[in-house]
């Protein structure tokens, strides 16, 4: 990774689901990573969270999703990406995934799944190395 | 994971215990500990049933009564939730507590754009009384009592509750609903949200003042110390908030001119457990404690039994691990174990499979034997409060109590609890506090058994609930049924005397039921409250 600016990230929480300790904490831990994070808050349609990336000009966007509608949600989410020519901006989901689901999301075009028990040092390290 | 902290020397002997609230455990403890600590038996216990109630609000416990057992249920169509609820009751429970989907709880219709990939996926899609009427078919709803799980809309689901009661012939005066319907915890933790603080609380007090009159075996208002402790609250802070939520309510029902008297005794409390079994049961010895206190002090309750903290006891998903599933069955046993020792009135345990998804049949049945073996099979309806009189357990109860008083007046310091919240400061408190616990998880600092200790590498999967995307066709075609069928100028005509009525601050309550009975969609109804009361502004996390 280049060092000449620091790596923005948004944490997401797309569609109804209201449980953000996870979105939280590892909005934390980023931060605490020496990243620029920025958060969401509940509640965002996935139009919503694709202005927000551009307007902020973030790197990397991740998804929490503890509802179990991580499949449609990021389906649409990528659609999106690639329909506003910013593909360069990495999308990476975290939350309740099962195993079985992480090869579905890796092939609708996310970099990185972390599910529950993940720990920080992983996430910061992928998006380090991944993130520009 | 709320666990407490150890520090070992290099013999691996425990030189320390700091329990999540922040209180260090001695490894003895003896009768000076209780002197010590000014504990009187007729101050600090009382007999079982009697004032302050630490012992339990019961004089004979669990003899004369068992705890009900009330599993959280519902997914897909109102068919599929009617299905497993009878289930679930001819497997012995004994008390409904409905989960409803996320489009519900947040008032959107099945069909709204926003519904889309959410119908029916943690819970029971609801739009119109229809859907009650198949949830609740074949259901005695005079003897099984509904604990209904939804906040923002609390109100709308309460009014429909009674609507299809009355179409199934119950009377209102037998129906037993509880609605968790506290907003303040879901600003906190869980997220469903909707209405601003103050609007949102008008809606609690029009349930608790409607209740009274109308529906006097439902338990209006549910606190929720749960999911706070979720969000990353310690145990001390999660019964401060309740308590203080409480409170809340309490003024908003007193500023209408009514005696506390008259509607606080249905007030009931949803607390966590997991973690320090200790913690946990002092806990609740002292929560029982402190909310008699408060309203008899504070708001000057006359009549004993109102004073009572009622509450379900359980869950725990915090504590529940991805790592290594089936573990959690033994977690949540230990979690019921301490709810029973605790005087629970209702006991839930969060199902084993739950860290990954909403429960199969066979783990939701799993969680209920638990109960039930530990009430029929080990010996807890035995006696009351079987821990009292412990040098330990009395000890650290009095220090419990102190640290919820302190965690109380840390609140009411930043301007009490309704500021606290809208201005963010609980929400960021309790995420700052989350990161920590988890630092300490991922350094090995706090132990979690097969997650830090004991681990075995990659787990293997447990069989799962899969959520069916049919049902959300299904359910969507229903609606339109409904939307046809009903009479749709009666509907309009409810749903504009709702408006007028909320707009005038008239109890919205008996509006809500007149369009639930006109087959209105819990997506009309909540459009009427987003036009008029706008929407909740979320306070920035950092």
């Amino acid at each position: 990774m280049g060092n000449s600016k620091e790596i923005k990230v948004l944490i997401a929480k797309p569609g109804l689901d209201g449980h953000d300790r996870g979105a939280k904490v590892v909005a934390h831990a980023l931060k605490e990573a020496g990243m620029e994070v920025i958060y969401t808050g509940l509640h965002k349609t996935v139009d919503q969270i694709i202005r927000i990336a551009i307007q902020e000009d973030v790197d990397v966007i991740g998804l929490s999703i503890m509802s179990g509608a991580h499949l449609p949600i990021v389906e649409k989410l990528m659609k999106l990406v690639r329909q506003e020519g910013i593909s360069d901006k990495m999308v990476i989901v975290g939350g309740v995934i099962p195993s079985r689901d992480i090869e579905r999301l890796k092939a609708l075009g996310v970099a990185g799944v972390f599910p529950g028990d993940t720990r920080f040092s992983e996430i910061a390290a992928f998006i380090a190395k991944e993130g520009r | 994971m709320g666990v407490a902290k150890y520090t070992k020397d290099e013999l691996d002997r425990i030189t320390d215990v700091r329990l999540q609230s922040g209180i260090h455990v001695k490894p003895v403890y003896g009768p000076g500990d209780l002197e010590q600590a000014g504990f009187s038996y007729e101050q600090d216990l009382g007999d079982p049933g009697q004032y302050p109630f630490t012992r339990g609000i019961h004089g004979l416990g669990y003899r004369s009564r068992a705890w009900t057992t009330r599993q959280y249920t519902g997914f897909g169509t109102p068919y599929e939730t009617n299905e497993r609820f009878k289930l679930m009751i001819s497997h012995g429970q004994t008390g409904l507590n409905v989960a409803f989907d996320l489009p519900t709880q947040m008032g959107y219709d099945s069909d709204d754009p926003m519904a889309e990939g959410e119908v029916g996926r943690v819970g029971m899609a609801v739009d119109s009384l229809r859907d009650f009427e198949v949830a609740f078919e074949g259901i005695d709803l005079a003897r099984i009592g509904s604990g209904l799980t939804i906040n923002a809309v609390a109100s709308i689901m309460l009014a429909m509750y009674q609507a299809v009661a009355e179409k199934y012939g119950y009377a209102p005066s037998v129906i037993s609903a509880t609605p968790q319907n506290d907003i303040l915890k879901e600003m906190i933790g869980r997220g469903c949200w909707i209405f601003p603080v103050e609007p949102a609380i008008r809606l609690i007090g029009d349930t608790i003042e409607y209740s009274m009159n109308v529906l006097p075996r439902t338990n209006p208002v549910s606190i929720c110390g749960y999911h706070i402790r979720e969000s990353g609250a310690t145990p001390a802070q999660e019964m401060a908030c309740a308590i203080l939520i409480g409170n809340a309510y309490i003024d908003n029902v007193l500023a209408r001119g009514y005696d506390i008297d008259e509607f606080v005794g249905r007030f009931s409390f949803n607390l966590n457990v997991f973690g320090n079994i200790w913690e946990q049961v002092a806990k609740f010895r002292a929560g029982r404690k402190l909310w008699a206190r408060n309203l008899k002090e504070k708001y000057g309750v006359k009549k004993e039994s109102n004073m009572h903290l009622r509450g379900l006891f359980g869950g725990g998903g915090y504590g529940l691990t991805k790592a290594q599933p089936e573990n959690n069955i033994m977690r949540g046993a230990y979690y019921a174990l301490a709810a029973a020792l605790s005087g629970a009135q209702t006991i839930a345990l969060c199902s084993y499979d739950e860290a990954y998804t909403i429960p199969t049949p066979h783990s939701a049945i799993i969680s209920l034997r638990t109960l039930q073996l530990l009430m029929d099979e080990i010996g807890l309806r035995d006696t009351v409060d079987p821990l009292a009189g412990s040098y330990f357990i009395e000890t650290l109860t009095k220090e419990m109590e102190q640290k919820i008083e302190e965690e109380m007046g840390r609140i009411e310091k930043v301007g009490g609890i309704v500021h606290a919240v809208e201005s963010g400061y609980v929400q960021r408190l309790v995420a700052a506090q989350a990161y920590e616990f988890e630092k300490g998880i991922q350094s090995g600092e706090l132990l979690k058994v097969g997650v830090n200790i004991y681990t075995e590498g990659e787990s293997k999967e447990v069989e799962l609930h899969e959520y069916n995307g049919e049902s959300a066709e299904r359910q969507i075609g229903e609606l339109n049924r409904v939307r046809r069928e009903r009479h749709n100028r009666e509907v309009a005509a409810a749903l504009s005397e709702l408006e007028k009525a909320t707009k005038e601050g008239k109890n919205v309550m008996p509006f809500l039921v007149a369009c639930c009975k006109a087959y209105a969609t819990v997506g009309e109804m909540t459009a009427v409250f987003r036009g008029i009361f706008g929407e909740f502004d979320e306070p920035a996390l950092f």
